[in-house]
């Protein structure tokens, strides 16, 4: 079998340890790191998130996935120093200021950087200064948020309208999430979009950065 | 643990026994057939052949409860086991012999057809939840007098599971018997691998009639597994009290025991029924009521109690359209009976008093027999203590979706029902179309029937079982089978 299709195949069993050693070969026999990335470790991950979004798979086997993809990443990454990791967009994500919970945001993380984005994670109780300095430093095109409480929603419209005071509406977009928050509340604060979970994130991620290129 | 209810302790059952036998002995059973009734009579009960009347004796009745097996299994076309009633198992099976199928593109009832009992057999192999089929409504489009025989030769011929049946004539035993030995080979096969259970009723208050007993003996002659299934009214044709149902109950049952085990010591028997109670409102007898259940659960008490598997009509509704009722009163029932340890539950599909069935109901009522069978799993300790490793772990990672405990027992602790049972966010449920539970239900109707495999019975047998078929609907004067069993005749 061919060295790529057998790093997607052992990507989409998770298996790791299989996967940095495909990785190590792959590079031996002088194979360009980017099509490792884009034909092995990305195109695995695409198809792990169709299988997921159909219910052929669990989010377990997800997660499983995506660290088999960050460990052959590891062995790429160096190779990439000077213009750095192939992206196809950086993300900032974070839960917003006043909010602890932070897996979900997690999880759309990890399905962001299996799709090819560079994720820029904030962590939690993110302010909403914080989420547009970051975005301008960093050149970020997207800011993802997230909330699991409704007393922490608030916080993602101070970022809606911070971004536009700041006169960088529509340059950098704005996507949120999580339990209590609905496409309606995005459009109620202006947000550019909503994800209802992780794969739908990514999809709507990906339309964004569509949308403003 | 598994969790048991129960309604019943040992000294009210043993009092219910005690109050049926002075019933079958004091007062006696009409039974509609001298043959039985000459047999009863050859082993020391009281007949009057003329007033089809006999007073059981206790000695009969010890006798008959000796030789009752305390369990058996069933096997399905192929010859592999696939129920052990036994104990607290549960199997379900779909609900049986309904006239009329609910029709997804009208939304209203009407006669089924060869093409609707195939979709059925389609469908019913795919259900993991319920591993037999039952010969489920009667095709009308062939002969009145093959109707029973018709729907197990499709049955057999289009699904591998095993079938609960009956014949509703004393003809139609052969040609029903004779499908049974085309699978098996020969009467030694079947009955070591038995394929079939048929429902024999007694008539309520405390009857038979000739072709329902005649059933119970040519079953017995072949030791085909029986339910006997007793349909006592509560308030009706039987006492208000659900204690005094249950004794009448018992009566009819063990009335068919005896009969059954004096004609063969040692066949088969479900202690099985479908009483009700009666909605002296409406003049119905409601499959879904709550005391309806209760009795059910409670005579599979006694059954098990007089030591063997039980059965009974519980999982159904008797609403008419595929609606929040359907659900309710079927989960109800499924959780019951599973919880009660009845071993063949009976329902999934059916409406209307059984009297109607629903590929889509059958596709919902499978999550509800696998979330009940989840239940009955009940709660066990999986590697669990110490716990401090496992906290350890979660706080240092944050979450378990990949640790290793979790891929080891995700799939065990949890069941995962099928895409009829709306687990999304609202937000996917619209975006995947807003689908009400009767539309999707039927995508998976469609999604079933479109992935299914042909039976792995061997093509001779099957050709086999359509010229014994085309036989007897010859002697009805039907020359030909519907057009769907043409490919089988060559």
């Amino acid at each position: 079998m061919d060295l790529l299709k057998e790093i997607l195949e052992h990507l989409q069993h998770g298996d790791d340890e299989k996967v940095t050693a495909l990785t190590k070969k792959a590079l031996e026999e002088k194979i360009q790191p980017k099509d490792i990335l884009d034909k092995g470790l990305i195109a695995g991950m695409n198809i792990i998130g169709e299988k997921y979004k159909a219910h052929e798979i669990f989010l377990p086997d997800v997660l499983l996935a995506a660290k088999a993809m960050y460990a052959g990443m590891d062995l790429l990454k160096p190779l990439f120093i000077q213009e750095g990791i192939p992206t196809i967009g950086k993300v900032i994500i974070g839960s917003v200021h006043g909010d602890l919970h932070d897996i979900g945001k997690n999880l759309v993380g990890i399905m962001l950087k299996g799709a090819g984005f560079e994720v820029i994670n904030l962590g939690n109780n993110v302010t909403p200064e914080k989420f547009i300095e970051t975005a301008q430093q960093e050149n970020a095109a997207v800011i993802g948020m997230s909330a699991l409480l409704t007393t922490t929603m608030p916080v993602m419209k101070r970022v809606v309208d911070l971004l536009k005071e700041k006169g960088l509406s529509g340059r950098i977009k704005i996507i949120i999430g999580g339990a209590p928050v609905s496409e309606e509340f995005a459009q109620e604060i202006g947000a550019d979009a909503y994800g209802y979970d992780s794969v739908n994130a990514v999809e709507t991620v990906t339309r964004l950065m569509s949308k403003s290129r | 643990m598994r969790p048991i209810l129960r309604f019943l302790d040992d000294e009210l059952i043993e009092r219910i026994i005690s109050e049926a036998r002075d019933v079958l002995c004091k007062l006696g059973v009409e039974i509609n057939n001298k043959n039985i009734l000459s047999m009863l009579q050859d082993h020391g009960a009281t007949v009057e052949i003329d007033n089809n009347h006999v007073l059981f004796t206790d000695e009969i009745i010890d006798r008959a409860l000796k030789t009752v097996p305390p369990s058996f299994k069933l096997y399905d076309v192929l010859g592999n086991e696939t129920h052990n009633f036994s104990e607290y198992n549960v199997y379900f099976t779909p609900g049986s012999a309904a006239l009329h199928i609910l029709d997804y593109e009208t939304k209203k009832i009407r006669k089924p057809k060869t093409s609707d009992y195939i979709r059925y057999a389609k469908v019913i192999s795919r259900l993991d939840n319920i591993v037999s089929q039952s010969t489920a409504f009667i095709p009308a489009d062939v002969h009145e007098k093959i109707s029973d025989s018709y729907r197990l030769y499709l049955s057999l011929l289009f699904c591998e599971k095993p079938v609960v049946t009956g014949a509703f004539t004393s003809e139609a035993f052969a040609i029903m018997k004779d499908l049974q030995l085309a699978i098996r080979g020969t009467e030694e096969g079947l009955v070591a691998k038995p394929l079939t259970v048929f429902s024999c009723c007694p008539t309520s208050p405390i009857k038979w009639s000739d072709v329902t007993s005649q059933n119970v003996v040519d079953c017995a002659h072949y030791s085909i597994p029986i339910e006997l299934v007793s349909m006592p009214l509560s308030g009706f044709i039987a006492p208000v009290t659900l204690v005094g149902t249950l004794v009448q109950h018992t009566v009819e049952t063990l009335s068919g025991i005896v009969i059954s085990q004096l004609t063969n010591p040692g066949t088969p028997i479900l202690y099985g029924g479908s009483p009700s109670i009666f909605d002296v409102r409406y003049e119905t007898t409601p499959m879904g009521a709550v005391e309806t259940e209760m009795i059910d659960c409670a005579y599979n008490e006694i059954g098990k109690y007089l030591g063997m598997p039980t059965q009974a009509y519980i999982s159904l509704s008797d609403a008419k359209q595929f609606d929040a009722q359907a659900g309710l009163e079927s989960s109800m029932g499924a959780t019951l009976a599973a919880l009660s340890g009845i071993n063949s539950i009976s329902g999934p599909g059916m409406l209307d008093f059984e009297s109607c069935q629903s590929l889509e109901k059958l596709i919902l009522d499978n999550e509800i027999c696998g979330m009940t069978l989840r239940l009955i799993k009940g709660i066990e300790t999986k590697e669990d203590f110490p716990s401090l490793p496992r906290f350890k772990e979660l706080l240092k990672e944050k979450h378990l979706l990949i640790s290793k405990h979790t891929s080891r027992y995700l799939k065990e602790e949890f069941y995962f029902p099928g895409p009829v049972i709306d687990r999304a966010s609202r937000a996917r449920w619209q975006e995947e179309g807003s689908l009400t539970l009767w539309e999707r239900a039927h995508s998976e109707v469609e999604r079933l029937i479109k992935d299914y495999s042909t039976s792995r019975l061997q093509e001779d047998t099957k050709r086999e079982l359509t010229k014994l078929m085309k036989a007897e609907a010859s002697r009805y004067g039907m020359e030909f089978l519907p057009s769907e069993c043409k490919k089988y005749l060559l």
